[in-house]
C-alpha cells in the first residue's frame, strides 16, 4: 500500500474520534506510518456483522414473545454472547444455561441464579423477569 | 501517582504494548520490529471453533506469544501474574504503579467504553498499559488510541475480568530483567526462520496450507450452509484480516516494514527486496478483501464468485509459499 493510497473513507471511527494507524510505503519506497479514517471495505463487513446481530436479536425477541425461549436468550443476543461466553460469565455449566433457555425452567429459577444472569447482562433481576418480547 | 510514560499509537495492540513498555525501559524498538522478532505473522484456520458464529481464522499466533517470543529472543525476563481475586488484582496493580513500574494488561474488548460499537465483541486478548492513578482513576495507554485515556476502577475491573475464550484473569505483565547487550542479528534471524517454518508448516490448517484449506472451504460454503451464511463467513474472514490491529492485509504491511527495518539494522540489503514483495502480497490480500466484501454486498451471487475468490486465495498461498521458501534460503 502506498502512502497516498491509505484509505480515508467515512466510518464509525470518526464518531469516536479515532483514527487507525497503518503502515504504507512513501515515494522513496520507505515504510512510514499513516493514519486512516476508515475503509469502505471494512465498513461493509462491519455493517454486515451488526446487521447479522440485529437479525439474531429480533429472532430471539419473537421467540420470547411466542413463549418458545426464556428472556435469557434475548439478552444473550443483545450482549453479543454465545453459549460458551454466557456460561463463563455466569459460571454455570453449559447444559444448565441451555436448560435455562426453556421458559418453564426459567420461571422456577431462584433469585440467586437470576442475579448471576442479571449481572452478566448489566440489568436488574426485575428487568430480566419482566421482558416479554412484546 | 503517575509514571513518566511515552504513549505511541500503533496498529496492533500486542506489538504496541511490547514496543511501548520496552521503549520506556530504554530499549528503542519499533512496532514492526517487535512484531517481526515476536514472529507475529501467522495463518491458522480452525473450522471446528466458531467465533461470532463463523469458523475461526486467525492471522496471528496465540495471544501473548508475540511478546513472549520477543522477550525470549532478546533475553528479557517478563513477569506475568494472573489473579482469581478481583480485589487482589487491583491492589497488586496499584502496588506496581507505586513502585514506578508501568504494567501491561490483558483485557476484554467488549466493555471498553472508548471503543466504537462496531469493535466491541467478546474478544479477550486486547492489551493496554496502565501507567498511573489519578483522582481515583487509572491512567491507561491503549496502543490503538491516538492519546492516553482514563478508566475508573470498576471499568478496569470489568475488562480485566472479562469471561469466555482467552479470559484474561486480570493478567498483568512487566519486564523484570533486561540484558546489557542485545544481540539483534541473532534475534532477527531466528525470528524470520520461525515465521518461514510456521508459514510452510506441514500442517493442513496452518500457514499456506491453511490458506488453501480455506480456499477449498469457500467453494463449499454456499452449498453446505446456504448463501447468507457463506457470506457471513466471508465477512468475518475479512474482519479478522483488516480490523483494527492488523495494520491492513492481515499484518503483511507491518511484516514488510519489519523486513525493511531489519535490512538496515543487521546490514542485509537482500531483505529490502523481500519487503517489496511482501508489500505487493499485502496489496493482493487487500484486493481479496475488496472482492469478498463485494460478494457480500451484492447478496445474490452465482457459484463462480466463490470460485474466483477461492482462486485468488490459492494464488496468494502460492505466492507466499514461494516467498517464504526463498526467504528461508536467503538467510
Amino acid at each position: 500500500m502506498k502512502e497516498s493510497e491509505v484509505p480515508q473513507d467515512k466510518s464509525s471511527l470518526q464518531n469516536n474520534d479515532i483514527q487507525e494507524l497503518c503502515y504504507a510505503v512513501n515515494e522513496k519506497g520507505e515504510y512510514v506510518t499513516a493514519l486512516s479514517s476508515g475503509w469502505e471495505t471494512k465498513t461493509i463487513v462491519q455493517e454486515a456483522t451488526l446487521a447479522g446481530i440485529n437479525v439474531r436479536v429480533q429472532e430471539a425477541k419473537t421467540q420470547v414473545a411466542n413463549g418458545l425461549v426464556s428472556p435469557i436468550v434475548y439478552f444473550m443476543e443483545v450482549n453479543r454472547m454465545d453459549l460458551p461466553t454466557l456460561s463463563a460469565y455466569v459460571s454455570l455449566w453449559r447444559w444448565r444455561v441451555k436448560r435455562h433457555f426453556k421458559p418453564h425452567v426459567f420461571k422456577k429459577l431462584s433469585t440467586k441464579v437470576l442475579q448471576k444472569y442479571a449481572d452478566a447482562f448489566d440489568i436488574s433481576v426485575a428487568e430480566l423477569k419482566a421482558f416479554s418480547g412484546k | 501517582m503517575k509514571i513518566d510514560f511515552v504513549h505511541k499509537q500503533s496498529a496492533h495492540c500486542e506489538n504496541g504494548v511490547a514496543s511501548n513498555l520496552l521503549s520506556n525501559q530504554g530499549i528503542q524498538i519499533s512496532e514492526p520490529m517487535a512484531f517481526g522478532i515476536g514472529s507475529g505473522l501467522f495463518f491458522v484456520y480452525l473450522p471446528f471453533i466458531k467465533v461470532n458464529h463463523a469458523p475461526a481464522i486467525s492471522y496471528r499466533p496465540m495471544p501473548g506469544l508475540i511478546f513472549n517470543r520477543l522477550a525470549k529472543r532478546l533475553g528479557l525476563k517478563i513477569k506475568r501474574i494472573k489473579f482469581n481475586d478481583k480485589q487482589k488484582a487491583q491492589r497488586e496493580l496499584e502496588a506496581k504503579i507505586e513502585q514506578g513500574i508501568p504494567c501491561g494488561l490483558q483485557v476484554g474488548v467488549y466493555h471498553l467504553p472508548y471503543f466504537p460499537e462496531e469493535y466491541r465483541f467478546h474478544f479477550n486478548a486486547h492489551n493496554l498499559v496502565v501507567y498511573g492513578k489519578k483522582e481515583g482513576n487509572f491512567l491507561v495507554s491503549d496502543p490503538v488510541m491516538a492519546t492516553t485515556t482514563v478508566l475508573t476502577p470498576s471499568e478496569l475491573e470489568k475488562v480485566r475480568f472479562a469471561q469466555g475464550a482467552f479470559a484474561p484473569k486480570g493478567q498483568i505483565y512487566y519486564p523484570i530483567a533486561i540484558p546489557q547487550q542485545l544481540d539483534w542479528e541473532k534475534a532477527i534471524v531466528k525470528a524470520i526462520k520461525k515465521t518461514c517454518n510456521d508459514m510452510l508448516a506441514p500442517v493442513p490448517i496452518v500457514g499456506v496450507r491453511g490458506m488453501r484449506m480455506v480456499a477449498k472451504a469457500i467453494v463449499k460454503w454456499p452449498k453446505k450452509h446456504g448463501v447468507p451464511k457463506a457470506n457471513h463467513f466471508l465477512a468475518q474472514m475479512v474482519r479478522m484480516q483488516e480490523e483494527i490491529g492488523t495494520g491492513g492485509g492481515g499484518f503483511r504491511f507491518i511484516y514488510a516494514a519489519f523486513l525493511q527495518e531489519a535490512a538496515k539494522k543487521i546490514n542485509k540489503p537482500v531483505l529490502n527486496e523481500f519487503a517489496t514483495e511482501m508489500t505487493s502480497i499485502g496489496d493482493a490480500w487487500r484486493d481479496f478483501a475488496v472482492n469478498a466484501a463485494r460478494v457480500y454486498k451484492k447478496r445474490k451471487n452465482g457459484e463462480d464468485v466463490y470460485l474466483s475468490l477461492a482462486k485468488e486465495l490459492h494464488v496468494l498461498a502460492d505466492r507466499e509459499e514461494q516467498f517464504f521458501k526463498k526467504l528461508k534460503k536467503a538467510l
